[in-house]
């Protein structure tokens, strides 16, 4: 088994080993009859005889050694340095709604700010009746409200608009985390402070070197932005804004500034880099749409995919995968196995929740012939994850962010699956 | 009912009607921010001009910093090096296959060049740059993008808002409501949606995919080592063919000087001097090679040695001379890097006072082994 989980570390490697279970199995899988008795029953193993591990060997535990593959991954030609830089979710090893901690996809434009939270302080400044500031402590004496929300950077598949371009979900769908919230309402901390009548706008800023600045209409900041400071239940990882970081529900990744210090209220929009240079979509006639906020519905099978080929040979296989909008609910996706000819709708597992991942699957009888696969979510509004030929008639090929056109992978008659384009 | 009680379903209850903020019940929690405290975080600029400073930087002064602080990246016509971003030029490009968005070329507001760097940059040594320097490095921006011709143009709190950028009228609000929902929400089809399918394009032709971090770095490795080798190749021709004279002088042996005690304020100065070397050094424990070589115990080793490094041939040919970074040579060096090795990689334009060389030197020793 621990040879086993080593191969898998590499994509070729993984493949390989893929490809020996594979064939070792592909006579077996419905014949239910064994060539003879199998060692790991008949001999004792090890765990079945020798204690394990005492209570307290790891005070925070850690994945078991056989899914250490179970990792984020950087695709390390993207950005000129590490510090400012990005990783990605392993999508394709993940199941139900939420995405642990640990492998969170990552993005910091000037690393990750490593912030004391006794030093750090949130301040309430501009168009307001009165400027605060609070402490952690203080903040933790508001109500608090939990919800599990999707995260997508607004560049995530950004590196497909000219055509399949990486072998793997990870990279092509990773920058994207789905965690539970906690957090206080920003309306709570701005109605303390006390809006004037001509503040139309926020300015969320971070502590870290980046100062990062988003500028957020006051509809949003009201309605349903939380000020968080725990993820599934625990602190916000340091690399997702520890001590708190604004959660925008819906809404591009890059508004959900971590290591948050500052709400400034005013009458304007601030311009400022990120919502000029950066996160402004280029279209064809060579304006650029700006403010382009929501998240649009979105889907993509995890299992099978480039980095999780299909080992067991013909016969039952479980296709898997994500849903989520910035609009709301998905409450139906369809599956294609044949590019899109006839399609299929898929059983959504687990809970539905607003501007949250959803899990879905398409159990089928696989006949071991090469297969076409594709999702295609409907969310709340009725809207339908277009192709990206759609896309690229609108938007043409050098819009960088909001790439959320129908994914295709090729699998062939071994199980391996491929990142391809077709007709 | 507890008075808390109270206050959050008041709360609670104010959200659901969405009431004005103004009549929102207060929880009376956090403090008043004093005046001195806005004014220390409160330092963003709109294009209205609303957030900017007192002060003015001319584009002379501009070109003098941006080559001293931002070049190393940006290249010192705001070109970029590798893959850092490029500031200039661009026009006209926006409907090309392959854009160049740069300052002059995408950016609509100028407060935008303004603010960021002075939130952001340099790299790794944010909030450094005064309003002055902030000034004269936007004044230097525009100059490299064409916006100003003249030298001597000052750019200032009062003309700042006069000045207009190209792509100023290149932006919309986003119209995906108008333009693309009407076209998506609709009734997708189930059954016999097409005749044939046929892959257009593979990820696998291009081949991009990363393979795991050690996989790259051993094949990486093994590349450096193969043109080192090379190089190595090249060089020993080259030396068969010349004169018999350029025989390397001997290495001078290593300086070891008693180690004498550093003294903690200059080594504290230097630490804030290496903040200048950080986007492209790293020094201690986990130290990595970067843009620029891990410089961990560089005083007193040989010139161009650490190990997985690609030096520039120029700085290679130097060790082979048997340049060893002893104090005098870092000193040199580190004045005015491109006199000492003029076709250096490293695109630092040097330190001018002599205390920041010699704590830095402090610095670097201190962090020796």
């Amino acid at each position: 088994m621990t040879t086993d989980s080593k191969s898998g570390t590499t994509r070729r490697g993984f493949l390989k080993a893929g490809l020996a279970a594979g064939g070792a199995l592909a006579g077996g899988t419905t014949a239910a009859r064994a060539a003879g008795p199998d060692p790991t029953i008949t001999e004792i193993q090890p765990w079945n005889q020798e204690n394990g591990d005492p209570v307290d060997a790891a005070p925070y535990g850690m994945p078991v050694e056989y899914e250490k593959h179970v990792k984020r991954r950087t695709v390390y030609w993207l950005t000129a340095d590490p510090v400012s830089s990005i990783n990605f979710t392993p999508l394709q090893d993940l199941d139900g709604i939420i995405t642990p901690n640990g492998i969170c996809f990552e993005r910091h434009h000037s690393g990750a700010a490593n912030v004391d939270p006794a030093k750090h302080r949130l301040m309430i400044n501009g168009l307001v009746e009165k400027p605060l500031v609070f402490t952690m402590e203080d903040l933790m004496r508001f109500p608090r409200s939990n919800h599990v929300y999707f995260l997508e950077c607004a560049a995530n598949t950004g590196m497909e608009w000219r055509g399949a371009q990486l072998n793997g979900v990870q990279f092509t769908h990773g920058m994207i985390h789905n965690v539970m919230y906690t957090g206080v309402p920003l309306r709570l901390l701005l109605e303390e402070a006390g809006v004037k009548t001509n503040g139309k706008w926020i300015l969320a800023e971070g502590a870290d070197a980046a100062g990062m600045t988003r500028s957020i209409p006051i509809e949003k900041a009201l309605d349903d932005c939380l000020v968080a400071f725990k993820m599934n239940g625990e602190a916000l990882r340091k690399e997702q804004g520890y001590p708190i970081r604004l959660v925008v529900p819906g809404w591009e990744g890059n508004m959900w500034v971590k290591w948050l210090r500052r709400i400034e209220v005013g009458d304007k929009p601030w311009m400022h880099r990120e919502e000029t240079s950066k996160y402004t979509d280029l279209m064809p006639d060579g304006r650029a749409r700006m403010f382009t906020w929501v998240m649009d519905a979105k889907s993509v099978i995890t299992s099978p995919s480039p980095q999780k080929p299909i080992l067991h040979g013909k016969g039952p296989t479980v296709i898997t995968g994500v849903a989520w909008s910035g609009r709301g609910t998905i409450p139906r996706v369809d599956v294609t196995i044949d590019g899109g000819k006839n399609w299929h709708k898929a059983r959504i597992d687990g809970p539905s929740l607003d501007k949250s991942i959803h899990r879905f699957y398409f159990e089928f009888d696989w006949d071991g012939k090469p297969l076409l696969l594709q999702s295609r979510a409907i969310d709340s509004t009725g809207y339908v994850q277009p192709t990206k030929d759609e896309l690229r008639a609108i938007r043409g090929v050098n819009s960088i962010y909001h790439n959320n056109g129908i994914q295709t992978w090729y699998v062939n008659e071994n199980g391996e699956a491929e990142n391809v384009e077709i007709s | 009912m507890s008075k808390f009680l109270e206050t959050t379903l008041a709360a609670t209850t104010a959200a659901l009607v969405l009431a004005a903020p103004a009549s929102a019940e207060k929880f009376n929690l956090g403090r008043e921010a004093l005046p001195e405290e806005v004014a220390a975080w409160d330092i963003d600029v709109r294009p209205d001009g609303l957030g900017l400073p007192e002060g003015s930087g001319t584009v002379a002064e501009g070109e003098e910093l941006f080559i001293e602080q931002c070049a190393i990246c940006h290249g010192d016509f705001g070109e970029g090096v590798d893959r850092w971003p490029i500031l200039a030029g661009g026009q006209g490009t926006l409907t090309d296959d392959r854009p160049v968005k740069t300052i002059g070329s995408y950016w609509p507001y100028l407060s935008t060049a303004w603010d960021y760097p002075h939130r952001a940059m340099p790299f790794g040594f944010a909030r450094s740059l005064s309003a002055d320097e902030t000034y004269a490095i936007t004044a230097y921006l525009l100059y490299v993008n064409d916006i100003v011709d003249d030298e001597e143009f000052e750019l200032n709190r009062e003309n700042f808002t006069s000045i207009k950028m190209p792509n100023a009228d290149g932006f919309y609000m986003d119209d995906r409501d108008e333009v693309e929902l009407p076209k998506f929400i609709r009734e997708p089809c189930m059954e016999n949606c097409k005749q044939g399918v046929e892959i257009t394009a593979r990820a696998a032709v291009l081949d991009v995919t990363p393979e795991e971090t050690a996989a790259r770095e051993a094949e990486e490795a093994a590349k450096a080592a193969e043109s080192e080798e090379e190089a190595r190749a090249e060089e020993a021709a080259a030396a068969e063919t010349a004169t018999a004279e350029a025989a390397p002088a001997a290495a001078p042996a290593a300086e070891a000087p008693a180690e004498a005690a550093l003294d903690p304020e200059l080594v504290e100065h230097g630490k804030k001097v290496f903040k200048k070397c950080k986007a492209c050094h790293q020094v201690g424990e986990g130290a990595k090679n970067k843009t620029g070589p891990i410089l961990t115990g560089i005083v007193g080793k040989p010139a161009a040695s650490v190990e997985g490094f690609k030096y520039s041939k120029a700085l290679r040919a130097k060790a082979e001379e048997g340049l060893v970074w002893d104090e005098a040579a870092l000193a040199e060096f580190l004045r005015k890097p491109k006199d000492f090795v003029p076709k250096t990689k490293m695109s630092f334009a040097g330190l001018k006072k002599e205390k920041d060389l010699a704590a830095i030197i402090a610095y670097l020793k201190s962090v020796g082994q």
